[in-house]
């Protein structure tokens, strides 16, 4: 049986309910909240069939080029998590599920128009990116114990850190009080960025051929608007994106106001921060840094080189450090953590996408 | 006056250490210059960080920049002093604030709980009050099962017109931070151990060979104690790709002339002896050496005959009982067969070696072909007979990386301190239980006060499940 058709049905639930989720913020009607939430529900119990259904058929494709494999071996291989595209589906999941969890605790839906976009985004990325969906072969580094549980533990990490991005940047929209503070500058360029990227993937996505799609990522990111062969595009698209980002500037007090409008307040914000990187900073240092500093031991024969890949998850250690101690100890409390936690999360997409995309290193990730 | 002054400096140094701004200007100092040192590939030739820096600021700046960077050490910025010093400033900040703040929190960790008196559990952050009908000797055994439930030992105090019950839980918790800090310096340590005690080599081993040392950097030669051999390397691919599946070296360790160790690695399984581990890192193909291997063969004839063979190029053999002979004439180092049944060479590296056999019969010239590792099909030969390639040995190298590291085991010691740390620090909380019952027109006045320094809306939850068995059950029991 093949994972794809559940997979595609929970990519449109999840693009769905962030349309919902979004137009309940907007309305603030009861029963659109409650379809955001079951569509959501819908999308994350479709895509546990999938990542269900491609771990069985990854455990068989093992076995076939494996067959002396035991079983417990077999299956640790097989887990759906071994590239890029694999990865960012469990990223999906996780921050769905951590999402729902909240929701459900705090008894409020409007954190899901902050979170959903994450993962529409992480989406979109995924098809545009035209990273490899079929299941390979696994490469000799790759054929550790440590392979699953690393990246098991980092990826839930990532997606308490995604919460915890969409809760703090709902917090600082909250909480500016003019256009001229520095904390509102910082979230309309922030939010500016993340919606021009997902636009301008989306544009990618529809000016690229099939067979363009299938190639890799680094050969057409934002080819068709920013990095475009035609210098009129390439204006156009920074005087678009320039303006996008002044309008967000100049209107975005209308979306404190519908924030305002709601049951949430900033201290419940600010509490769903800190939880949710609670969460997040001791999976990260277990699963991320100390699992793999134990497996490039074991790998590579020393357990921190100061590959890029490295570096960047320890820079990510230390904003998100940085934001426990200032809150903790030094006493910050407010804007100044709540941009730690954003930064936090810009750091954790630079570590697992930029470096692949644009540095060297040793990883596998992002060269399928 | 002068030894004064001096005091308040050494006070105003400490002070500095001892604070928390520090850490966070730390923190930000280590992260910024560690993307520079992302970018900049690091000990790399310079023309490739010129290549790097001339597409970030352009030609004319680039070599500048170079030179710029190059001073203040960001080639190697990881060992360069002034980051080496940001770490040890970072070590010096987590002991001094340890230091300081220690002794504040030890005292509450072992600070016994005592009884509080009822406008104090008022003041608490969480606190219930509930009337039970029945006197205190009555609901009391009800109250200190209640408490138990929640998984408090109380203490009991006997008081004016009732009791008081008061406990606490995970106050060691509280030193869960301390633990953290503290694997971090273990782990530093063990990095130290590492770098004065160990070492980093690399070998590169063919096939057959033997050495007794291993090399760092450029030049530098380490004695290893004892000779490592390599017997065999091979890399296995996935079906018919070029995908590798494994690379593995069969390795021998001699010690004193004699074999001590045998062991086959490859990437994540290593072989370590004496504290010295091999690890399976690159292989390659010795150029000059390529027409010089050995042909393993297994040559089974039609009835079942079967003789294995090692061959040089150009040697002769024959099948057995019969008068069919072969001769090595070519070979190649990645041999594919196309739609057209067409052969080429499509690398340099061993992908899939092949040999070209001339057969004879009686001296006769009969028939010719490749003959290929990776396709069994082409060991069929027309009369039954079955000429197996089993390797080309004697042409590929392993290439290992050597490392020793006695400080390997107190990193892992601190990582699990580490992970030990971080659950009690944010999954851990103190909690403390004020539980008073006092007698009220023969009913029972029950007050509950309670502190959590986490976490508190669990705790919370938990005072009220235990506040709603403990009416119900009274409501049953009536």
């Amino acid at each position: 049986m093949s994972s794809s058709i559940f997979f595609d049905i929970s990519a449109f639930a999840y693009i769905l309910a962030m349309v919902i989720y979004i137009g309940y913020i907007a309305f603030r009607n009861n029963a659109v909240g409650k379809a955001a939430t079951s569509v959501t529900i819908f999308g994350f119990i479709n895509q546990s069939i999938a990542l269900l259904i491609r771990w069985v058929n990854s455990y068989d494709y093992w076995l076939a080029s494996h067959p002396s494999s035991a079983f417990i071996e077999s299956l640790l291989r097989a887990a759906p998590l071994r590239n890029l595209y694999e990865s960012l589906i469990f990223f999906v999941w996780s921050l769905i599920l951590i999402h729902l969890i909240i929701e459900f605790r705090y008894k409020n839906r409007s954190l899901g128009a902050f979170v959903t976009p994450i993962a529409a985004l992480t989406l979109a990325f995924i098809d545009v990116s035209g990273t490899s969906k079929e299941i390979q072969p696994l490469i000799p580094a790759l054929q550790s114990n440590w392979l699953l549980f690393h990246v098991l533990l980092s990826f839930l990490g990532y997606a308490a850190f995604g919460v915890s991005f969409g809760a703090a940047v709902a917090y600082i929209i909250m909480i500016t009080e003019s256009r001229e503070e520095k904390a509102y500058i910082f979230w309309s360029i922030v939010v500016g960025i993340f919606l021009i990227v997902l636009i301008a993937m989306g544009i990618d996505l529809l000016s690229l051929t099939a067979v363009q799609r299938k190639e890799f990522i680094q050969s057409y990111f934002l080819k068709a608007t920013f990095r475009s062969s035609s210098g009129g595009i390439v204006a156009v698209s920074w005087v678009v994106s320039i303006a996008f980002v002044f309008a967000i500037w100049r209107f975005g007090f209308g979306l404190k106001k519908i924030l305002t409008s709601l049951s949430i307040t900033p201290n419940m914000l600010d509490e769903i921060t800190y939880k949710s990187i609670a969460i997040g900073f001791p999976l990260f240092t277990l699963g991320g840094l100390l699992m793999g500093a134990i497996w490039a031991n074991s790998a590579w024969g020393k357990y921190w080189g100061w590959d890029p890949k490295e570096t960047w998850s320890l820079i990510t250690w230390f904003v998100y450090a940085l934001y426990l101690h200032s809150r903790f100890v030094a006493g910050w409390r407010g804007k100044r953590v709540a941009i730690i936690a954003v930064i936090g999360f810009i750091a954790v997409i630079f570590t697992y996408l930029g470096v692949n995309l644009l540095l060297s290193g040793l990883h596998a990730y992002g060269e399928a | 006056m002068e030894g004064e002054r001096n005091k308040t400096s050494v006070h105003k140094i400490w002070d500095l250490f001892a604070s928390v701004k520090l850490a966070i200007v730390i923190f930000a100092l280590i992260s910024l210059t560690s993307i520079i040192g992302t970018v900049l590939e690091q000990r790399a030739e310079p023309a490739k960080n010129i290549q790097i820096l001339t597409k970030l600021f352009g030609e004319s700046l680039a070599p500048t920049m170079y030179n710029i960077l190059e001073k203040l050490g960001f080639i190697d910025m990881y060992h360069a002093w002034w980051f080496v010093a940001l770490l040890i400033i970072l070590a010096t900040n987590i002991i001094v604030c340890s230091l300081e703040r220690l002794p504040k929190i030890w005292k509450v960790v072992k600070e016994p709980i005592q009884p509080m008196r009822e406008e104090q559990l008022k003041k608490f952050a969480i606190n219930r009050e509930i009337v039970l009908k029945g006197k205190p000797d009555k609901v009391k055994d009800a109250v200190t099962g209640a408490i138990k439930g929640a998984g408090f030992n109380y203490t009991e105090s006997k008081e004016e017109k009732g009791y008081q019950f008061y406990s606490q839980k995970g106050n060691y918790s509280r030193l869960g931070v301390y633990v953290t800090h503290f694997s971090i310096l273990v782990i530093l340590i063990g990095a130290i151990i590492g770098v004065f005690f160990g070492f980093n080599g690399h070998l590169n081993l063919p096939e057959g060979a033997m050495s007794n040392v291993a090399y760092s950097g450029r030049e530098k030669v380490i004695p290893l104690g004892f000779d490592i051999r390599c017997d065999n390397f091979d890399v296995e691919f996935y079906g018919r790709s070029d995908m590798p599946k494994e690379y593995r070296s069969y390795l021998t360790v001699i010690k004193n002339g004699r074999e001590v160790l045998k062991k086959s690695i490859a990437v994540n399984d290593p072989l370590t002896y004496e504290g010295i581990t091999f690890y399976q890192a690159s292989y390659g193909l010795i150029p000059e050496n390529f027409g010089k291997g050995i042909f393993i063969f297994r040559v089974i004839s039609r009835d079942g005959k079967i003789s294995n063979l090692n061959l040089r190029f150009g040697d002769t053999f024959e099948i057995l009982n019969t008068t069919i002979s072969g001769k090595i004439i070519d070979l190649s180092p990645a041999l594919k067969i196309n739609e057209k049944g067409q052969v080429f060479t499509y690398a340099n590296q061993m992908n899939n070696p092949a040999v070209y056999i001339d057969f004879s019969e009686s001296g006769k010239h009969k028939y010719s072909g490749w003959l290929l590792k990776r396709y069994p099909e082409t060991w069929q030969l027309p009369e039954g007979h079955r000429v197996e390639f089993i390797d080309y040995w004697g042409v590929e190298y392993t290439g290992l990386q050597v490392r020793k590291d006695p400080g390997v085991w107190v990193v892992y010691l601190g990582c699990i301190t580490m992970s030990i740390g971080l659950y009690i620090a944010f999954f851990m909380s103190h909690r403390r239980l004020w539980v008073r019952i006092v007698e009220e027109r023969n009913n029972t006045r029950v007050v509950i006060g309670a502190t959590s320094n986490k976490n508190r809306a669990a705790f919370e939850r938990k005072i009220n499940k235990m506040l709603s068995l403990l009416s119900k059950r009274q409501e049953g029991g009536r």
